[in-house]
């Protein structure tokens, strides 16, 4: 028998149904549509685009009805336009690859213009042989590629708000994307030249015009860091580091130094700016932690979620993201009744460590007041912390690696709005 | 007889990739084209802008913050504000004190660990439309007036490759390491 909204299995309360609600549900439609190409087209109606042989081909961007689906909430500090942030369209987006035209943005000063037969990869300091590689040797090492999450670590960090900021699930969320990036691993490079025993760290150096620089233990380095120079299949993107970035998975995306010239082995970090200044973390004791390289366990409801209203009681689908700077997504829990009670989530096919996965989940609205909100757990068995959780022992002020669960309320009107329980 | 040919090619191949080290531990020691140009002292002279806090990296060159001011005022006044408060781009003082209380205000003077990094930054980045344009001996007296604007050093005091790492900042016990190298 086919099911339907009335003879269903609820999985928590306020109508959360169970996982696998639109698995089965699916079998049973289809069957009435199948004869109609069989017949003439006497009589029959075509829409206008239809009529004629459509556009040209060798054309690349997206419908011109999904134009509004763009780089969000463009940023930048007073006085500048390269230093500051756009973010990811979250809301809209499917699947576990971000476009790389929709990948989020964060630069200290611009995105820089490199000729690539001019760019060299220079790795120096402690090492046995300063090396020099151009792009065209770079292409005849080994490539390994992989799908991996990037995530600034001051993504929702307008979460620390003490009232909810009404903002859509790109510009409270938007910093993180996720790609196929494909590059050598630097290992292999850092072999070549020869660390020094006292080599214990780098510093990477970008060619713009703030030489953005980050320190990076060697550990990391010569476990799964690359050179990338590929993102989705392509050559990165200018505002991805085009002709070539450091890709640390996991871990927090400011530490990915884009468009990198220089890599130099040192005895410890160089304390730049940008890990002392920015990118460390004020306790409530007033002690900074610094160097909080990894990105905790997150999910987000991207649908449905402010802007996104709901049309009427009925089924909508809960969908969203979840990744982890530590390993595979291991589950995903839902709550329609404001964490009293939860369920779990079905996961999309692609569970990959350190990288988007897609979550889901059939759920009745019944047109009353409802909260939603998803909680990520992964492989470690790390759990996504509450709002409350996540501020034991920070400042007040203080918004890095911001991993809470966050929550979308909903009122009889249907609409959706940023909540604090 | 057909197998223990196959069988003797298949050794003699296994014996050529071990001579070669393709089964090696380390799998790409066997497999890296090494075209990794080799570069002299003077290339990596001009290439490296990285300044460490012990003062590994800085260049010659001194300056105070007399001379800082003067230049402040020209070069970075316009986004810093007059002593570098009330900008648009963001203090580069004051704040002292605030670091552990309800309100932490994170300035250069207020929160930064080491003296080391002002020369770095400015260096590398600022003034923010012509970076690359100061000479070092401006960049000491730059760092010198901040470091004087946070009541780090006295206005005659001669900031150099010597003394800039020895000058202590407000709150450069303010830190610890979230990384340890067994993670
Ligand atoms: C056109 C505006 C502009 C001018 C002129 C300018 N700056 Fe900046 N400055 C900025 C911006 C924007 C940033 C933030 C950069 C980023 O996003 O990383 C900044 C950041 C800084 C910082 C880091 C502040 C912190 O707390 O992290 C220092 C230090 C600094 N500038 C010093 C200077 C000095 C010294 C000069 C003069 C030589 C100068 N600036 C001139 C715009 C400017």
């Amino acid at each position: 028998m086919k099911e339907t909204p009335d003879n269903i299995n609820f999985a928590a309360n306020n109508g959360l149904l169970d996982r696998r609600f639109f698995l089965k549900a699916g079998l049973g439609v289809g069957g009435g549509l199948m004869s109609a190409s069989a017949l003439s087209s006497e009589g029959k109606d075509r829409f206008p685009w239809m009529k004629q042989p459509g556009m040209p081909m060798g054309q690349s961007g997206p419908s011109r009805f999904e134009e509004h689906i763009k780089r969000e909430g463009v940023g930048s500090q007073p006085g500048t336009t390269g230093s500051g942030a756009s973010r990811t369209p979250i809301e809209y987006l499917d699947g576990i690859i971000t476009p790389s035209r929709l990948h989020f943005e964060r630069h200290h000063s611009g995105i820089p213009d490199i000729d690539p037969a001019q760019h060299r990869l220079v790795i120096h300091g402690l090492v046995e042989r300063p090396l020099s590689f151009s792009m065209e040797s770079l292409a005849r090492y080994e490539h390994v590629s992989n799908i991996q999450f990037l995530e600034c670590s001051g993504n929702s960090g307008a979460m620390i708000s003490p009232k909810p900021l009404q903002r859509k699930a790109s510009n409270l969320h938007g910093l993180v994307s996720c790609s196929e990036w494909g590059g050598v691993p630097l290992k292999i490079l850092l072999d070549e030249a020869g660390i020094k025993p006292e080599g214990k760290w780098i510093v990477a150096s970008g060619s713009d015009a703030a030489m953005m620089s980050r320190s990076v233990p060697i550990e990391k380095i010569m476990d799964d860091a690359i050179i990338a120079t590929h993102q989705n299949g392509e050559p990165l993107r200018p505002s991805n580091g085009y002709p070539m970035r450091l890709f640390l998975p996991g871990w927090e995306g400011n530490a990915c130094v884009k468009w990198l010239r220089t890599i130099k082995v040192t005895s410890g970090p160089s304390m730049t700016k940008d890990e002392t200044s920015k990118y460390s973390d004020l306790r409530d004791d007033g002690i900074a932690e610094l160097f909080t390289f990894p990105m905790g366990v997150k999910s987000v409801i991207t649908s449905p979620s402010l802007s996104l209203n709901l049309t009427g009681p009925g089924i909508y689908q809960i969908k969203g993201i979840a990744w982890s700077g530590s390993g595979k997504i291991k589950s995903v829990e839902l709550s329609a009744d404001g964490g009293k009670t939860w369920a779990e989530a079905l996961l999309d096919e692609h569970v990959l460590p350190k990288a988007l996965t897609r979550f889901r989940s059939a759920w009745k609205w019944d047109g009353t007041p409802a909260t939603i909100m998803s909680r990520a757990i992964d492989e470690k068995g790390n759990i996504q912390p509450t709002r409350e959780q996540w501020f034991v022992g920070r400042a007040k002020n203080t918004f890095y690696h911001f991993n809470a669960i966050q929550t979308w309320g909903v009122n009889t009107a249907g609409e959706i709005n940023n909540v604090y329980l | 007889m057909f197998t223990s040919k196959i069988t003797k090619i298949a050794v003699n191949i296994l014996i050529i990739l071990i001579a070669q080290n393709i089964f090696a531990d380390d799998v790409f020691d066997g497999v890296s084209p090494q075209l990794g140009v080799v570069i002299s002292d003077d290339y990596i002279e001009q290439i490296d802008f990285v300044v460490m806090p012990s003062g590994d990296g800085l260049p010659g060159g001194s300056g105070n913050a007399v001379t800082g001011k003067v230049l402040y005022s020209i070069h970075c006044m316009a986004c810093h504000g007059p002593d570098a408060k009330g900008g648009i781009n963001g203090d580069l003082a004051g704040g002292h004190g605030t670091i552990s209380g309800p309100i932490p205000k994170k300035t250069v003077g207020s929160y930064w660990p080491y003296a080391t990094i002002i020369f770095d930054y400015i260096r590398r980045a600022m003034p923010y439309q012509l970076p690359g344009t100061l000479s070092n001996n401006e960049v000491y007296a730059l760092t010198a007036y901040i470091l004087n604007l946070n009541g780090v050093i006295g206005e005659d005091e001669l900031m150099n490759a010597q003394t800039l790492p020895k000058a202590k900042m407000p709150n450069s016990e303010g830190f610890i390491w979230a990384y340890s190298p067994s993670e």
